[in-house]
């Protein structure tokens, strides 16, 4: 199933709406890195409320797909990991190290204003 | 059965082995109910005797020995332990809460079932042939007898045990709100990993229902911290992260600090801060509270020493 990417402002919204298979990831991951360039996006936002499983692959390839937006010059923050999954994850040893996490994708857009707020008030100075 | 059978058993060897103990066990009955209050007596002198149910009165032990008589007869004579069980855990109800031991009540039926023996011995000890069947058939009753008690016993303390248990856990792991976005969660007591897993599933339940950002974990209750326990902490501290809340960790005290400085537990993810105070006021910094005292007017006579 593929992940719809919705364009808002300057941030790009991804919303996993159920259980993805690898390809489904790998494609997400190469759309988005896509994307952030074709729209100049400054930030991501994978939603991830909706996934009641987080396996090693999944986390490899969001840890990538973060690394790999920010060379591509914007910030990526991962919403809505349900506790059981967070709870699990620890345990599996997958932490998701040196990226971003908010509760849900209010909390998320709120973290993205503030990191992008240095970029945004030097393009308006131009 | 045909009625008088149990008194030819001892006289026609051939007799099916069935009926001969049904026999046997109803002539023992007999002789029990008739020793009753002798027997009952001695049995309550050799408990005190032996020091057993010191926490309880002669009188209470007296009857208590006689109920415990009673259903022990009961039970040769019908050979259903249904009763004695019910009566094992109804007595285990009522004695374990004044802290009688396992030992004491398996040693008070050992007791019952020697003295019982005894008699037995003394009464036929002139037909050596009928004593051993008679023990035969009494043995193993007295043994299933024997065995139901302590089972009763053990089984009525391990609910205790798993009631408390419960009930501790339940006690001891509160996801306190204090402001809105913060959460605190003192820890006391030892963590093992079961209490580990469920307080940081609490935790996590209690960040997505209250939308925290911030949540102080307290561990100035905890004695002692290891390497597990340091652990749990790490992992706590990062599935928190992942549902986006800050975690600090206050009320470590020095001796802990130079533990895990000792034991080399990488704590560099860990936010930490000296006590609970510091830790609340780290958080309401990061949340962009600013809290100020209010000044009155004269100042100076209504400041709190501090």
């Amino acid at each position: 199933m593929r992940v719809p990417i919705l364009k808002q402002g300057n941030y790009l919204i991804a919303t996993i709406q159920s259980a993805l298979t690898d390809e489904d990831l790998l494609q997400l991951r190469d759309e988005l890195t896509d994307r952030v360039g074709k729209f100049r996006s400054r930030g991501v936002i994978v939603d991830v409320t909706a996934l009641d499983i987080m396996d090693s692959f999944a986390t490899q390839t969001l840890r990538a797909l973060a690394h790999m937006i920010r060379l591509r010059g914007a910030e990526t923050v991962i919403v809505g990991v349900q506790p059981e999954v967070a709870f699990t994850m620890v345990q599996l040893g997958l932490t998701l190290e040196g990226i971003s996490t908010a509760l849900d994708l209010e909390e998320g857009l709120a973290q993205l204003n503030l990191k992008t707020r240095g970029v945004e008030a030097r393009e308006r100075r131009g | 059965m045909p009625k008088d059978d149990g008194r030819r058993t001892h006289q026609v060897e051939t007799q099916h082995m069935g009926e001969s103990t049904a026999g046997l066990l109803r002539e023992l009955v007999a002789h029990l109910r008739e020793n009753r209050s002798q027997l009952r007596q001695e049995w309550a002198r050799r408990i005190t005797q032996a020091q057993l149910l010191t926490a309880m009165s002669q009188e209470e032990i007296f009857a208590e020995a006689t109920s415990v008589y009673d259903n022990y007869v009961a039970v040769l004579e019908t050979g259903s332990v249904e009763a004695m069980q019910a009566y094992a855990r109804d007595l285990s109800e009522r004695i374990i809460p004044r802290g009688v031991e396992t030992h004491e009540v398996v040693g008070i039926v050992l007791l019952l079932r020697d003295v019982l023996a005894r008699s037995l011995f003394a009464k036929y000890q002139a037909d050596f042939a009928l004593l051993n069947r008679i023990l035969d058939a009494y043995e193993p009753a007295a043994n299933r007898i024997a065995n139901t008690v302590a089972v009763g016993f053990v089984q009525e303390r391990e609910r205790i045990i798993r009631q408390q248990q419960e009930a501790i856990r339940e006690l001891s792991t509160p996801v306190l709100q204090v402001r809105e976005r913060l959460l605190i969660l003192p820890i006391i007591g030892v963590i093992d990993s079961q209490r580990a897993r469920q307080l940081t599933e609490q935790l996590l339940r209690g960040i997505r229902a209250n939308r925290a950002k911030v949540v102080v974990i307290d561990i100035t209750g905890v004695p002692s911290v290891d390497s597990t326990v340091a652990n749990h902490l790490v992992q706590t501290v990062e599935a928190s992260r992942l549902m986006g809340a800050t975690v600090i960790v206050t009320g470590l005290s020095s001796e802990i600090a130079q533990t895990l400085v000792t034991i080399g537990v990488d704590l560099g993810k860990m936010n930490t801060v000296g006590d609970l105070q510091g830790g609340i006021e780290e958080a309401e910094r990061l949340l962009g509270y600013k809290v100020t005292l209010e000044m009155p007017e004269n100042a100076d006579t209504h400041l709190p020493a501090s």
